[in-house]
């Protein structure tokens, strides 16, 4: 009893941690239709920046916003001068996100050193929480609150207002919206600036419990595609619903059938690619 | 004897024969290739590893037995593809008398056929247990450890000194977790323990909290065979998870390295790990590698900056011993093998099999100066990969791994 109820919160952590993660990809799939390979690096170097803003402030919030801002201004950049210059050409703008994780990921080792680097928590999380006799950490428990808050933001800025309005639109036919007088340029811009900055505070986020280390980014991408794909590209709820799914199936899937832990993952995403190419949610196929 | 114009031909040869011939076969460098890695995951081991061997080379003025050396860096970037290809820009292009590397176990298996293609010395780090056991190759040398060399003499310990009945193992599901894991269970359980469970979470598991939930915690203690970070984020989540109390870990020779010591915290005091070597040992030849180590870096050498000394002294003693003639292959691997080193992780020589022979040490971590380092509390002296097996029958067994020795004591 108390095995499955830890494992259940387990799940919930790892796919609050993987909300985080995939959100922001998910948006810069759904409304520019590419793949932005650069989001682990970009993961990984909002951990590391947390690492230096923790060094001199040592709190953990601060130091999400500050490489969230940090590394939304570096993803503004990358698409205002990089990514831009090759529009229409989506396999190129691909293969560029990917050279520029490359180079993202080998800036980091020479800035920090190739040297794992833990991320403390804060230490009022820092106790585990005893609960029906079992002890489970706090701070993945807040990082399911984390993200609830985050997805509801998110919800109420994709609903709610203009921009999401506009958004919206963008993702669901970016012809038809650019026709109609919605600053689509300047939308990519933005969004690809709000999906880099969630990566980068979620990096910081899951900092206590990944660390910081060489070859984050490359372990972290793969969870976000296999979250967007599952639940479907450039939806909000599909990315939420994806990442909780991905966190069960991950966790009890590799307690109960210990010897399938590295297909465990890919499983569900390929029976949605079998039965339902657009993901649980999605407008489209990925 | 009559002075002869013949005499004093015949004597004017021979002087000058023997005073140029040396000097001709000795004129050039030694031309000596390290294959680390520099970029991804592997590459803070890596880096240690040349800065290392810089150390050693300047200390020695770039000069092993009389001859100047010259240093060739090659990256493999911890891919086996990679690897192979730059050994061989070393050998063809840069023309390398000598390898020390390559640092993972997948680049040196990738690399095995080359090596003796090209009849390559090498100095090797890599663990993979078979390379210098059934399948030996006559030009590999390792002057560190096989994967299950130093976690051999940890479950002697375990059993004998801790006194641990029952253990859990886990390791990374790569070649290496599992050689380090068979070696511990087997000589455990020789000496009365029981593996009761075993966990191999692959490599880049997002997160370990799935398999701190499954741990059983009726047991003595817990072996940890990681390598890279991935010891230290389970210690941290073992920590996180209130498990370091209830479950004692102990660790294998990368498990809590000095290279991700440096990086912890309190949780690590007191956790045992094994390994050919510590930071800490107490002889000359360390205390002035780890001095002048501390001095230009400001940490402490670990098993990767450690490995590379090693064979630096290997490669140099074994130079003088014959000459400096390091272009007659057969003669230099002969003195390896047949040699005693001393270096900073103890004295040192080889087996038949090109495998080192040397102390293995069981360390605790404490707090020093404010630092946290790998305490000796015990040493093992002159372990060989084979522990208190006879090599005939050992080498009748299968290779370590996740299948043997079986596990057969274990609980659902």
């Amino acid at each position: 009893m108390q095995y499955w109820a830890i494992q259940t919160l387990n799940s919930l952590a790892l796919g609050g941690l993987l909300f985080l993660l995939a959100a922001g990809f998910s948006l810069i799939f759904g409304l520019m239709r590419i793949a932005n390979l650069t989001h682990g690096a970009l993961f990984m170097l909002g951990a590391y920046l947390g690492v230096s803003v923790m060094r001199q402030i040592p709190n953990l919030w601060l130091a999400a916003l500050a490489a969230g801002i940090a590394v939304a201004i570096f993803g503004g950049l990358l698409e205002r001068l990089i990514l831009r210059k090759i529009g229409g050409n989506v396999l190129g703008q691909v293969l560029v996100t990917l050279g520029v994780s490359f180079i993202i990921a080998d800036a980091c080792l020479l800035t920090w050193g190739g040297d794992p680097i833990p991320i403390q928590t804060p230490p009022s999380l820092q106790m585990p929480v005893r609960m029906f006799g079992f002890v489970f950490p706090a701070y993945r428990l807040a990082v399911v609150v984390i993200a609830v808050i985050v997805a509801v933001v998110l919800y109420l800025l994709m609903d709610r207002t203009r921009i999401g309005a506009m958004i919206r639109a963008g993702v669901d036919d970016p012809q038809m919206a650019s026709a109609v007088g919605i600053p689509v340029s300047r939308l990519f811009t933005m969004v690809f600036c709000l999906g880099a900055a969630l990566a980068g505070a979620g990096g910081v986020i899951g900092g206590p419990i990944m660390s910081a280390y060489p070859g984050l980014d490359a372990d972290m991408l793969p969870l976000a595609l296999i979250v967007v794909i599952l639940g479907g590209v450039g939806s909000l709820l599909g990315a939420f619903v994806g990442a909780f799914i991905t966190g069960f199936v991950y966790t009890f899937g590799v307690a109960l059938l210990p010897d399938l832990a590295y297909v465990i993952l890919f499983l569900p995403m390929i029976l949605v690619i079998a039965f339902r190419p657009r993901g649980l949610f999605g407008k489209f196929a990925a | 004897m009559p002075f002869t114009r013949r005499r004093f031909i015949q004597a004017a040869g021979v002087a000058s024969l023997g005073a140029s011939l040396p000097a001709r076969a000795q004129a050039g460098p030694i031309r000596l290739g390290l294959m680390t890695v520099k970029t991804g995951p592997l590459a803070s081991g890596g880096i240690d590893m040349e800065r290392a061997l810089q150390q050693y080379l300047q200390e020695h003025n770039n000069t092993m037995a009389g001859r100047k050396v010259e240093l060739f860096v090659a990256d493999g970037g911890g891919t086996p593809a990679q690897t192979r290809t730059k050994i061989q820009e070393l050998v063809e292009r840069d023309k390398i008398n000598i390898m020390i590397g390559p640092l993972d176990t997948a680049s040196a298996l990738a690399a095995d056929d080359y090596i003796r293609q090209a009849q390559l010395l090498t100095l090797s780090v890599a663990a993979a247990e078979d390379m210098t056991q059934r399948k030996p190759n006559p030009w590999f040398t390792r002057g560190t450890s096989t994967s299950s060399q130093s976690a051999m003499p940890l479950a002697d310990y375990a059993a004998k000194t801790l006194k641990y009945k029952r253990m859990v193992v886990i390791a990374d599901d790569i070649a290496y977790g599992h050689e380090m894991c068979a070696g511990f269970m087997r000589v455990l359980e020789d000496n009365g323990g029981k593996v009761i469970q075993r966990l191999f979470p692959p490599i880049a598991v997002p997160d370990y909290g799935t398999y701190l939930a499954q741990l059983k915690t009726d047991v003595d203690g817990i072996f940890l065979g990681f390598a890279g970070s991935n010891g230290f984020r389970f210690v941290r989540q073992m920590n996180e998870y209130g498990l370091l109390k209830k479950v004692p870990p102990i660790g294998g020779m990368t498990a809590l390295d000095e290279a991700v010591l440096r990086n912890m915290g309190d949780e690590a005091l007191g956790i045992i790990t094994s390994c050919w070597y510590s930071a800490e040992i107490d002889n000359p030849i360390n205390k002035k590698f780890v001095e002048g180590f501390r001095k230009q870096w400001k940490y402490d050498p670990g098993f990767y900056a450690a490995a590379t000394y090693v064979e630096a002294a290997v490669l140099d003693q074994t130079l003088q011993k014959i000459g400096g003639k390091i272009e007659d292959k057969q003669a230099f691997m002969k003195a390896v093998r047949s040699g005693k080193f001393d270096t900073c992780r103890g004295p040192v020589q080889f087996d038949q099999y090109g495998n080192v022979v040397g102390n293995v040490y069981i360390r605790k971590v404490a707090r020093k100066e404010g630092r946290l380092v790998n305490t000796v509390i015990y040493t093992y002296p002159n372990v060989s990969q084979f522990w208190h097996y006879k090599p005939e029958e050992f080498l009748k067994n299968p290779v370590y791994s996740r299948d043997f020795p079986p596990a057969k004591n274990l609980e659902q």
